[in-house]
């Protein structure tokens, strides 16, 4: 199967500074890719050279397996893309804005489209009302309808629920999913939360100092085999004396006063913790800490693992 | 192309900064073709003061020729602004307003978009001066009616009101010129520019600056003076010479040209180039 996106080697240098730095990724169709990395990462530098806002420095993008730099117009014809905020001709109504966007790429049956976009992000009746009066709730959702204006095959999302509050950012990952699932659309989702790539994607790349660090299968990611388990006891020395000689020094990783950490496998969380119990260690609580967030802080702490 | 000059062209117009030129315009026209027809007299007996010991006048000094010809000499101080206003907006507002990250990920080329909304522009500034001619001509025609031109410069002339239209024509023709050279920097800057406000500005300071460098060191700027295109701003007296002959003007129209051509490709080119990180 072709990729839908394949960056080969791609770089941007703003002088000595390397915004991204010879990076490389596939996105497979069907696929909801999370693109995870901290502020700064260089996740919007890679998403702008990905839509040819930003030209490249070195490297080659492939968008449906043709060359962006020689079939831009062809290949951005099947892209629709949301990138940071939600901006739009504020003076104008939702559904002016969304005419003009529709004319550029040629939609067919404009009018009919923009009331179907309109209403499945939830907008058909405030489809008259000029969008400085939007919140950047509806903002983000009409960003999202000009993305689905044209019926792309890959939508680029670029951290499209920054700013918004709890309730908002939920609609937005349903509606991402929603995309994915009854629409059948690729999905490439830019975000600096772990909690949220792990909601909807399902494979990801994790991004710091405009290196790629990891790329992978979230699910694999969670639950690989090493996984760190916070153990919150009456009292750590109690475990610290009972562990020697066991198979659970090895796998021992810290202590505070009231809280011991050991490295283990999701079976082996019942065996440690029935001997603990065994041993007479009252535990309060078993807090596991997810490999992926483990996995993304220990890596763009300077960690690379590619 | 054309589905993108219309898409310009609704967006200029549907800005409500556009109509402050509009707007402008009708103020200081009407302010003042009412203001020569209150105190019209009073000034013009004061100009002409040195001229009646010997010329005797007779008709309609003060007619809508007279008024239009004051209008022309006074608006080209001011057109500029309001050209600017629109024409340094026109890139640098979409990049202000973030707007070209929803244009420019389409499948849309760059050099397409920046013809065509030069062209937008250049409609507008074009709608400006016929704004500003009917205007003129309308007030004209309700506070004066026609009569004969006096134009005094280095000399007097009388032109008579049936060989002054293709005089007031050809001299907005070349103010249109002027104006869309104007515009055609300003939209340059506006290429360079992320706010609108720097075009603006920098359209209006060039244009003055060099206007009152050229008057108070014109001798220090004689061999560089002619290369400007704002020392050929006022060229459209020229077709009020009673003895007026194109070649009088070739040179003035070439050299807005020039600069009308080579601000438009620096734009291409810059623009083509520019990575769009607002």
């Amino acid at each position: 199967m072709e990729a839908y996106i394949e960056i080969k080697n791609l770089s941007k240098h703003y002088g000595d500074i390397k915004a991204v730095d010879d990076l490389s990724m596939q996105v497979m169709p069907g696929d909801i890719y999370g693109f995870l990395g901290p502020n700064g990462s260089g996740k919007s530098t890679t998403i702008r050279m990905l839509l040819s806002l930003i030209r490249p420095t070195s490297g080659q993008i492939f968008l449906f397996g043709k060359d962006l730099a020689v079939d831009r117009y062809q290949t951005l014809s099947r892209v629709g893309a949301l990138i940071e905020k939600p901006d739009f001709y504020n003076y104008l109504p939702a559904r002016k804005n969304l005419e003009i966007l529709g004319k550029l790429s040629s939609v067919q049956n404009l009018k009919f489209r923009i009331d179907e976009v309109l209403d499945l992000v939830g907008l058909l009746p405030r489809a008259h009302s000029s969008v400085r009066t939007f919140s950047l709730g509806m903002k983000q959702r009409l960003g999202i309808a000009q993305a689905l204006l044209h019926k792309p095959d890959l939508i680029i999302l670029d951290e499209p629920t920054n700013g918004l509050d709890p309730q908002g950012q939920k609609e937005i990952r349903d509606l991402v999913k929603t995309l994915s699932q009854e629409n059948n659309i690729t999905i490439v989702i830019s975000s600096h939360v772990l909690f949220e790539i792990e909601q909807i994607a399902n494979r990801m790349v994790i991004i710091n100092k405009g290196k790629a660090l990891v790329e992978g299968n979230v699910h694999d990611l969670i639950n690989g085999d090493d996984r760190q388990v916070t153990y919150v006891v009456d009292n750590s020395e109690n475990v610290r004396h009972i562990i020697p000689g066991t198979i659970w020094e090895k796998r021992f990783q810290k202590s505070s006063p009231d809280r011991v950490w050991f490295k283990i496998t999701k079976d082996e969380i019942p065996v440690l913790t029935a001997f603990l119990i065994e041993k007479e260690i009252k535990i309060f609580a078993i807090e596991p800490v997810r490999s992926l967030e483990d996995f993304f802080l220990h890596l763009t702490e300077n960690v690379e693992i590619n | 192309m054309w589905k993108l000059i219309n898409i310009e062209l609704y967006k200029i117009f549907t800005k409500p900064r556009t109509y402050i030129g509009f707007g402008a315009i009708f103020v200081i026209i009407t302010a003042i073709e009412i203001g020569i027809k209150i105190k019209g007299d009073d000034m013009f007996a004061m100009i002409l003061e040195n001229l009646s010991d010997k010329f005797i006048f007779e008709g309609k000094l003060i007619n809508m020729y007279g008024v239009g010809y004051v209008i022309l000499n006074t608006l080209w101080i001011h057109v500029p602004i309001l050209v600017a206003l629109v024409t340094g907006d026109l890139l640098a507002g979409e990049a202000n307003g973030g707007t070209f990250r929803i244009i420019l990920t389409r499948p849309v080329s760059r050099v397409k978009l920046i013809i065509s909304k030069f062209l937008a522009g250049w409609v507008y500034t074009l709608m400006l001066i016929i704004f500003m001619i009917l205007l003129s001509a309308l007030w004209g025609v309700v506070l004066f009616g026609p009569g004969d031109l006096l134009v005094m410069t280095t000399k007097v002339s009388i032109i008579g009101s049936d060989d002054l239209i293709w005089r007031f024509a050809t001299a907005y023709g070349y103010g249109f010129l002027c104006m869309t050279t104007v515009a055609t920097m300003s939209y340059m800057l506006s290429a360079m520019s992320d706010n609108s406000i720097g075009p603006i500005i920098g359209t209006i300071a060039l244009i003055i600056g060099i206007t009152v460098v050229s008057t108070v060191g014109a001798s220090l700027l004689e061999p560089v003076l002619p290369y400007f295109f704002t020392t050929y701003l006022q060229s459209w007296q020229k077709f009020f010479n009673t003895e007026f002959t194109f070649s009088l003007v070739a040179h003035d129209i070439l050299i807005q040209l020039i600069y009308i051509f080579a601000f438009f490709f620096i734009t291409l080119f810059y623009f083509r180039k520019k990575d769009i990180l607002t």
